[in-house]
């Protein structure tokens, strides 16, 4: 896996990126709206993008197929026609019981029926993280469930 | 004797009603000629409000009334959906990680419209606000701007959103401030005035960041109807208790729409844009229709200066910022172009002096300032992205 580095773009949502082993810069633009952009950079100035491509979360889940990620395709696939699923980020904050247990110990998924599918720490990001997996202060868990489990689970994180 | 008053009623509201028609359709149509050209709407509205403000080409006179109140209501949409932009988490990480960059940025872009103030000969407070109107970019045009462009994945994207986080943060201490120094009293009294804003101010910004989720927990099940109720009321009297106290009123509305989080957040916003949309246009149009024609004619110049030493030293801040950021000299001249558009805050922040001495000079100089620079913006903007990227100007 290559190392993922992250920007946040305030009031917009978070832009992630990797340089592949051909030395070419992807970013993957995460939208709040859930709306995605995927971006290649230039040679000559490479702050800027050559190809932007926008995709709706359809499009994203399709994307991810055919690059062969089932895990995040089936998910993505499951939650596509169900209306009123949502993805969100939560942080963690200072004082939360989370800090220092386990996504089992907190048993979210079990009180708020929001799943954590991801956890952002720093600049490096854990897709998938098991029930083993520590949370620590700071680091922002991506989570997908209803609206109410979410705001529920942004409780539970960040009280 | 009653029946003719109330034909003289009758007759006054339909001329109020095709008045209100006729300048909602004239925005409509600028708003969509802004489109077609790739332009912020901002200027267009403005130069509207001079078309029909005094001495202009049509004049209102029975709904100029109720387009002052919309103009209120617009100032307080616009800083609500500010605030709605970003949750409390970005203001503080924001205010943490761009505190530098943000100091840089105040004291470049506030001189220039403090010095051009003094050197006009205005007093202090009609200064104090000029510089305020310089020291801005505007979130509204920036964030089009970059929209329009496809920039959301270019690595300058996330300096410059931090950097509008930033002074969208100081002038929630800022407009307070000089809300109190407008305000015109006893030092001791503005001293008090201005220590309560702030304390205020950062109460409301701690409160709405620590409990704001309970605010949108007991929001979240209201139906569409209710909820864009709920937040427009909660605007409004928000607004109008932070004003009692002499903080002003938009910085009520901005701390509302910061307090609202998670997925209510994104539900108000979509609610409320388009009443926001509707209430801002007049908001805009209505600024340049008081301008006084005499005043408009001697800001030309002063404007057209300040706008160009303005855009200048935006160019100075993008390209420390950038430094800071490791980006190459494309990237800030980029970050500049975008941060050069001056906007609704620099127009909020003007109409708050209209009332002081040289008041109608301050406003005819912003109004001219802010429609240069929200035009000369996306131009550079337009310009920077034909160019091949090797060949662009270094910053």
């Amino acid at each position: 896996m290559r190392e993922i580095t992250t920007a946040e773009l305030p009031g917009v949502g978070v832009r992630q990126e990797f340089v592949t082993a051909g030395n070419e810069r992807v970013a993957v633009v995460a939208h709040r709206s859930g709306r995605r952009e995927l971006a290649l950079y230039r040679h000559d100035d490479p702050d800027a993008c050559r190809a932007v491509v926008d995709l709706d979360s359809d499009d994203a889940a399709t994307l991810a197929t055919l690059l062969g990620a089932p895990h995040v395709a089936a998910s993505a696939a499951a939650m596509q026609p169900i209306e009123g699923l949502a993805i969100d980020w939560v942080k963690v904050g200072a004082q939360s019981p989370a800090v220092r247990s386990t996504i089992a110990q907190g048993g979210y998924r079990t009180r708020t029926g929001a799943s954590i599918v991801a956890v952002i720490r720093g600049d490096d990001t854990m897709p998938a993280p098991g029930p083993e997996f520590v949370l620590e202060a700071g680091d922002v868990a991506v989570a997908v469930g209803t609206a109410e489990g979410l705001t529920e689970l942004r409780g539970l994180l960040d009280p | 004797m009653t029946s003719v008053l109330a034909t003289a009623a009758a007759s006054s509201t339909a001329i109020g009603f095709i008045e209100v028609g006729a300048v909602a359709l004239g925005l409509s149509l600028l708003a969509r000629l802004a489109g077609r050209l790739g332009l912020p709407s901002i200027p267009l509205y403005l130069l509207a409000g001079l078309v029909i403000g005094e001495g202009g080409l049509v004049s209102l006179d029975i709904s100029a009334d109720f387009i002052a109140r919309s103009a209120d209501i617009g100032v307080l949409l616009l800083l609500l959906t500010l605030g709605l932009e970003y949750t409390g988490e970005e203001l503080v990480t924001g205010l943490r990680r761009g505190m530098t960059v943000g100091a840089v940025d105040a004291v470049l872009n506030f001189a220039p419209g403090f010095a051009c103030g003094l050197l006009l000969g205005w007093r202090v407070v009609p200064s104090l606000l000029l510089g305020g109107a310089t020291w801005v970019s505007s979130s509204g045009v920036v964030s089009k701007i970059i929209a329009d462009f496809g920039w959301t994945a270019n690595r300058e994207t996330p300096a410059v959103l931090n950097l509008l986080v930033i002074e969208d943060l100081a002038m929630a201490v800022y407009l307070p401030v000089v809300s109190a120094l407008v305000a015109q009293r006893a030092f001791a009294a503005t001293t008090v005035t201005v220590v309560v804003a702030v304390v205020a101010v950062a109460a409301i910004i701690a409160v709405s960041v620590r409990y704001g989720r309970h605010l949108s927990r007991a929001l979240h099940g209201a139906s569409d109807e209710s909820l864009l109720l709920a937040v427009f009321g909660l605007t409004l009297l928000v607004g109008g208790l932070a004003e009692q106290v002499h903080v002003s009123a938009a910085i009520g509305a901005f701390v509302v729409g910061v307090g609202l989080s998670g997925p209510v957040q994104h539900r108000a916003g979509a609610l409320i844009a388009p009443l926001r949309d509707l209430f801002a246009a007049t908001f805009f149009l209505f600024f340049s229709f008081q301008l006084v024609p005499s005043t408009l004619a001697r800001a030309f110049v002063p404007a057209v200066v300040l706008a160009a030493v303005a855009v200048a030293t935006k160019f100075v801040t993008a390209s420390l910022a950038g430094r800071r950021a490791r980006l190459g000299a494309p990237a800030r001249f980029r970050a500049g172009a975008l941060l050069s558009a001056r906007g609704e805050f620099s127009v909020v922040v003007a109409s708050l002096g209209s009332t002081t001495a040289d008041g109608s000079d301050l406003a005819s100089v912003a109004a001219a300032f802010v429609l240069l620079t929200a035009l000369a913006s996306p131009l550079l903007a337009k310009w920077s992205a034909r160019r091949p990227a090797a060949t662009t100007t270094p910053v």
